[in-house]
């Protein structure tokens, strides 16, 4: 199975929705690499620069209902088209995180204390995130401080990141 | 359909189960997949890559060009081209190109394409409208897509029912997009996440087919899988032409349509996951302010915010009765030099049905502009971008930031307040420049 995980990106806002993820100006792409330079172009937050802050990252730490809005499954693909393969949040919008589980990608949902737990812990401080799948482990390690969080993922999402996506185990079971 | 009592949903999911993989996985087959140029190449080209060109049924594949037509530019005609080859290399007949096309999810109910009791997927998030008829209709994304057109099936996890009574009576220039959005107010942008939002109560009952399809159009903004209602009589009219003797012959009596409809209806002692009981009787027009659709005021309390453009269509109000209500507050007025109007009339047979009602000079002697039937506007994608700092008035289902072009603010409102809002220059309602505009 592939390695999920690296340097951590934060979201340091409730609800970012797709559109923020990548505008609808962009839907006109046909190939996921097109996305590239346009991932979260339209986010405004402090402290985040979409040009600068995107590129080495692999990991997303964010709040609650990440993904809301439009079903465009561009909005997984230009995190993946970054390098970007887990996203950990309070919770998703339920097609965001159908897409990225349907494309071998991980939406890693924890308790709000946990996540507040993290941000206060880790934000502003270059932090890594290791992801172990098979033993359920989340490890969140900056500058000598680290700290594991245990995660479930149900049995078809497990499925699914092994299948590397939805349109292969369908293929071959229906 | 023996055994304990259910929700309409739960009906949909038991008869259309083929397969449950894993416990929270229900695989379910699919009575309609809907495709549009936006989301579907990129499933069509993985499919041809896979070496999987293949579709379940032509016959269950509607297919449309909606969001950018006609094509703007070499990207959008080749999104374009890629449907249209598509749909006529695997035989689909029901595909929809420029002078036939519409707003997807005005299109297809009007087609006669959605019936109560259908499994509906399609790559657009507002696919919950189609629920207005009964259906378990959702948006899911390409992946979903493409295994729908490969398969015909869709994976869901087990519905969890949401009961939303709407009670009372609406007040004169209330309608179908108030009620909606003060939903969204009470529950939040998060509150029916993975949940089905059934809506009922005399409200409910008292809206055509065209409100409902506002209604649960907007369940997604909320969060919801799909927004639902029971098909009733009003149900059994609109689907009529197709239903009846003039159509597929189905049913020989509306009547015998509409008990046939009824096997449909959520139990009366099935169990809900929550029951929300809102009375419809005192809400007031309303407006969104901020980026989240559930930041929702009385437009009567808001500070005077002027527009530079009102924005009147999409598949949240772009259908006839939205055309019209607008164009009751417009009759014999004319919009303030400071703001442009635009209206897109979501079908041809929207549009044509407006022409002949003089519905379209109404608009064009107020000083909109009409265009073609296409998404276009709501998303920023063509027909009404706006600049940085743009401020829009719109009867769309989104007021995200750089929604509708990059910088610029959008303000949900009805098709009557947007009308309003078009004639004053900032946003207010008929009442409050005394146009009465329901008789």
């Amino acid at each position: 199975m592939k390695q999920f995980g690296g340097p951590l990106l934060f979201l340091n806002r409730s609800d970012i929705n797709t559109d923020e993820i990548i505008p609808a100006k962009y839907l006109t792409e046909i190939s996921k690499e097109a996305l590239k330079p346009y991932c979260l172009e339209d986010l405004k937050l402090p402290d985040f620069n979409p040009k600068t802050d995107v590129p080495g990252k692999a990991a997303i730490l964010t709040r609650a209902n990440f993904g809301c809005g439009s079903s465009r499954e561009h909005a997984p693909w230009a995190l993946e088209v970054n390098g970007i393969n887990v996203v950990v949040a309070e919770s998703f919008a339920r097609i965001f995180r159908q897409n990225m589980y349907n494309c071998g990608l991980l939406a890693i949902e924890l308790p709000a204390s946990t996540i507040e737990d993290l941000f206060k812990t880790f934000y502003g401080k270059p932090t890594t995130l290791k992801v172990d799948i098979e033993q359920g482990r989340l490890t969140f390690l900056s500058e000598g401080v680290s700290k594991e969080v245990s995660f479930t993922l149900s049995d078809f999402e497990r499925a699914l990141v092994k299948a590397g996506g939805w349109v292969q185990f369908a293929a071959e079971r229906y | 359909m023996s055994g304990q009592p259910k929700t309409l949903v739960e009906k949909i999911f038991d008869t259309h189960l083929i397969d449950k993989p894993f416990g929270e996985a229900w695989v379910l087959r699919l009575d309609m997949v809907f495709c549009h140029e936006i989301t579907t190449p990129v499933a069509i080209n993985d499919l041809v890559s896979r070496g999987m060109d293949r579709v379940f049924d032509p016959t269950r594949i509607k297919a449309v060009i909606d969001h950018v037509t006609p094509a703007k530019d070499s990207k959008t005609a080749l999104q374009g081209k890629i449907l249209r080859d598509w749909a006529r290399r695997h035989g689909i007949k029901d595909f929809f190109d420029v002078g036939r096309n519409g707003v997807c999810h005005a299109l297809f109910p009007e087609k006669g394409f959605v019936r109560p009791g259908y499994t509906i997927i399609m790559g657009d998030s507002h696919t919950c409208t189609h629920g207005a008829f009964g259906a378990f209709a959702a948006g899911v994304g390409t992946t979903d897509l493409e295994v729908g057109i490969l398969k015909g099936v869709c994976a869901f996890k087990p519905p969890r029912t949401m009961r939303i009574n709407l009670n009372g009576k609406l007040a004169p220039d209330v309608s179908a997009k108030d009620v909606i959005l003060t939903v969204i107010a009470t529950i939040g942008v998060a509150g029916a996440t993975d949940r089905v939002m059934e809506f009922g109560g005399p409200v409910v009952d008292a809206l055509s087919m065209e409100g409902r399809m506002t209604l649960c159009n907007m369940a997604v903004e909320a969060g919801a899988t799909s927004g639902i209602c029971m098909p009733d009589m009003t149900t059994v009219e609109y689907l009529w032409p197709f239903i009846g003797p003039e159509g597929e012959a189905r049913y020989g009596t509306k009547e015998e349509a509409l008990e046939d409809f009824k096997k449909w209806w959520s139990d009366p002692d099935a169990s809900y996951e929550s029951v929300i009981d809102i009375d419809c009787s005192t809400i007031r027009p309303l407006s969104t302010v901020g980026y989240k659709p559930d930041q929702v005021v009385p437009i009567e309390k808001m500070e005077k915010i002027w527009v530079d453009q009102v924005y009147i269509g999409s598949c949240t109000n772009g259908r006839i009765e939205d055309l019209r209500e607008a164009a009751r507050v417009l009759k014999g007025r004319k919009i303030a030099d400071t703001v442009r109007g635009i209206v897109s009339p979501a079908t041809p047979a929207v549009y044509a049905q407006a022409l002949q009602e003089g519905i379209i000079q109404i608009f064009m002697d107020a000083g909109f502009c009409v265009t073609n039937p296409t998404c276009g506007a709501c998303l920023g994608m063509s027909n009404g971008v706006l600049a940085e700092g743009e401020v829009c008035a719109s009867t769309t289902n989104r007021n995200f930031y750089g929604r509708m072009g990059k910088g610029g603010m959008v303000h949900l409102m009805s098709p009557a307040n947007a009308a309003a809002t078009a004639i004053a220059g900032y946003i207010t309602t008929p009442e409050a420049l005394g146009i009465t505009s329901k008789v």
